[in-house]
């Protein structure tokens, strides 16, 4: 089956094409749906058929390489479009194909009526492509492609509906939110394109293996390494939204809500952490970058787990509380617990798919309502939205046995062993902050009164939007079981599964092992009761409806800060954004462009202007003149031959 | 016998004579036979030198100048002419036309 993975690229592909250059023309809704969910529901089935097949297969036997073609070759260095199946990429394909699927199906739910119809399943479409050559890539060059790819595609769904207006610092209509997620990914792209060419000036390869290979040889702390580690871990906090480069996730809430389900919370945003667990045999080799991929994580996941607490807007709360989630994630990778990092990938898929999805619905419901405080006593008048929400708002929060409970709660017990006691400490906090904010969204938008507008007759989601939710909702039940801890008597499947891939960079840590399970039962009732505490506070304030903020609003100046996102947009826009406008507009623009380079090329031309117009007074049409030059030529001449 | 020098000498006298007068003179037909007067210095030349080796060939080109001289005089005169009817002029000074 192998050999057939091409085929899991091939249909997103298929699909793109068909629907970008024929969609205007099929007038019907269900055939261009039907063609973009097929492609990638296709997909899923290759790759479930390879998984099948990967799990009958001995571990040390699941790993394979298909070459496709020869993407470039240029003297000894040579690139091929090729695909590396193994335990991870698998993983990640299930993954992005299977909740990328269901997004589909939601999606023609969702979208039904939009004049850009054909245009959004086109978009999907190409993201999943790009998704999938960026997880499923056997060296970084194609990763890069897929990168590239499916920033493009973040871009272009961002602005998807480019004639809406969008409020936001420095932002008026949904374009410049999709430029800000442009412009802030580049400087990410830009250090991974840095660490990239330094891993080929090492390693003389860029395909993951050899430079795997390359990697066994080399010392723990190894300075190339260090920087290589670190640059691709900034272009990871540009895609996945991390600490200083989180800034663009939070705005890019402006594309329908599917598209932030897929891209920005299932799928696009985790593939740094892919990216770095991929390279955990050099990030093994560069204990520093470790320590600062470990506070990055711990730093960005309570402070926007803080932000999430004070906003209003529901798609707002659940994109800082994506920033918060994939902060765990790096928390994981940065302690050594890739397969932790990986299992929280996928967990959050599951659930935070579920959340964007169901949000999807309330504001379909409410007409594009987005704001909590304007909801309200939805429950009975949406039962199947309300309960897919709350099952996922119980995983998010860690309530066990639900999937976030294992994944979260693995994350803070290898944050605690391998990491500190500070580091667990922010987990915690953060997780305590994720469960308040979560509950708090859930009674505002489902419980209490109704506080929408009378001109407005909100009903439930047609099926193709609520069975997308109720499948996600029991992938969220369910999916924590394959990493049930050994504490809990279960064998961590996903461990097993995975262990293969992070061997070699389990081997450079040497971690030690933690056969004490006390500590470990600890921590877990410590999370649970901390799981509990949020749940509580969160909805016995807010059963009361908006004004318990007020309670909150006592903080004072703390409030007004989480409230206004801690200035950082402002911040930015201050010290980055308004410097590098200024100095383009009055040194870049006035001085550089008008001044030197219009300078040098308006320069050249008046200078051979003026050489033309000197020179060319010898043409005086008398021919005595030429004569007389001839003349003088040959005698020089003459006389050089004979003197000279 | 007359030394070959001699002969060198005047047809120096001549060609430069003829050089000045065609970079000086503004007559187009002074001109014209100052360059005249450059052909045949060259062709004194050449039969000097063709008595002085006792060699024919010198005197065999000078048939060749002759008759390419002759030929241009022709057509020199005829532009001279059609100079003249257009700008009732044949001061070469005044026909700078084709200049900056």
């Amino acid at each position: 089956m192998y050999q057939f993975v091409g085929l899991i690229v091939l249909f997103p592909l298929i699909g793109l094409l068909i629907n970008g250059l024929l969609g205007r023309k099929i007038k019907s809704e269900a055939l261009v749906g039907g063609i973009g969910s097929a492609a990638v529901g296709l997909s899923f089935v290759v790759a479930v058929m390879i998984f099948v097949e990967m799990l009958g297969s001995a571990p040390g036997q699941r790993a394979h390489v298909v070459t496709l073609f020869t993407w470039m070759a240029a003297g000894s260095f040579k690139v091929a479009a090729a695909y590396q199946v193994d335990q991870l990429s698998i993983l990640m394909t299930l993954v992005v194909t299977g909740v990328g699927f269901l997004i589909h199906v939601y999606s023609i739910g969702y979208m039904h009526g939009d004049r850009g119809f054909w245009r959004f399943f086109t978009y999907l479409n190409l993201f999943i492509f790009a998704m999938l050559n960026l997880v499923l890539a056997d060296n970084y060059l194609l990763m890069f492609l897929g990168w590239e790819g499916v920033g493009l595609c973040s871009y272009l769904l961002i602005g998807f509906w480019y004639d809406k207006k969008f409020p936001g610092t420095g932002i008026t209509w949904t374009g410049d939110a999709a430029n800000k997620a442009f412009w802030v990914n580049r400087i990410g792209d830009f250090a991974f394109m840095l660490g990239m060419f330094l891993i080929f000036r090492e390693f003389g390869s860029l395909t993951f293996r050899e430079v795997m290979e390359g990697a066994e040889s080399l010392q723990v702390g190894d300075g190339t390494m260090f920087w290589a580690t670190l640059l691709l871990f900034i272009g990871a906090t540009g895609k996945s939204a991390q600490i200083p480069l989180f800034v663009w996730l939070p705005d890019a809430m402006a594309g329908p809500t599917p598209v932030s389900a897929l891209i920005h919370a299932a799928t696009m945003v985790t593939a740094g952490v892919y990216m770095v667990a991929r390279n955990s045999a050099l990030y093994a080799l560069a204990p520093d970058t470790m320590m600062i991929v470990a506070i990055v994580g711990a730093a960005t996941a309570i402070l926007a787990a803080s932000i999430g607490i004070a906003q209003n807007d529901i798609k707002k709360v659940l994109a800082y509380s994506t920033v918060s989630q994939l902060g765990y994630m790096f928390l994981a990778l940065g302690v050594g617990a890739f397969t932790a990092g990986i299992f929280h990938v996928m967990t959050h898929a599951f659930f935070k798919a579920c959340l964007f999805l169901g949000s999807g619905s309330v504001i379909h419901a409410l007409h594009e309502e987005q704001d909590i405080r304007h909801m309200g006593g939805l429950k009975r008048i949406m039962p199947r939205t309300y309960w897919t929400f709350l099952i996922s708002s119980f995983a998010i929060a860690g309530f066990p046995p639900l999937s976030g409970f294992f994944s979260k709660d693995e994350i803070l017990w290898k944050a605690f062993a391998d990491g500190s006691v500070l580091l667990w400490a922010i987990g915690a906090g953060a997780a305590l902050m994720t469960a308040f904010y979560m509950f708090r969204m859930v009674t505002l938008t489902f419980d209490g009164e109704a506080r929408w507008g009378h001109d407005k007759h909100p009903h439930e989601s047609p099926a193709t939007m609520t069975i997308p939710l109720m499948v996600l909702a029991g992938l969220a039940v369910l999916g924590g079981f394959v990493g049930v801890p050994a504490a809990l008597g279960g064998g961590n499947a996903i461990h097993q599964w995975l262990h293969p891939i992070f061997a070699q960079a389990e081997h450079t840590m040497r971690l030690p092992e933690h056969h004490n399970h006390t500590m470990e039962y600890l921590l877990m009732a410590i999370s649970v009761g901390i799981a509990v505490t949020g749940f509580w506070f969160g909805r016995k304030m807010y059963l009361a409806g908006p004004d318990a903020d007020r309670k909150l609003m006592k903080l004072g100046g703390l409030y007004k800060l989480l409230a206004n996102k801690y200035y950082i947009d402002e911040a930015y826009d201050a010290t980055v954004v308004r410097p590098v406008v200024k100095g383009s507009d009055a040194l870049l623009f006035k001085v550089f462009d008008v001044r030197v380079i219009d300078g040098i090329v308006n320069g050249l031309g008046r200078l051979t202007a003026w050489i033309s117009g000197t020179l060319r007074q010898v043409q005086t049409g008398v021919v005595q003149h030429y004569a007389a030059v001839i003349v003088f030529g040959i005698v020089l001449v003459l006389g050089l031959i004979i003197w000279g | 016998m007359v030394p070959i020098h001699y002969y060198l000498i005047v047809s120096a006298i001549m060609f430069i004579t003829g050089v000045v007068g065609v970079l000086t003179r503004r007559n187009a037909i002074i001109i014209f036979m100052c360059i005249e007067l450059m052909l045949n210095s060259v062709n004194l030349t050449f039969v000097a030198f063709s008595s002085y080796l006792g060699n024919a060939t010198g005197q065999i080109f000078v048939f060749f100048v002759m008759a390419v001289a002759a030929a241009e005089a022709a057509v020199g005169l005829a532009i001279v002419i059609a100079l003249f009817r257009n700008k009732q002029t044949v001061q070469i000074t005044e026909v700078n036309l084709l200049k900056w």
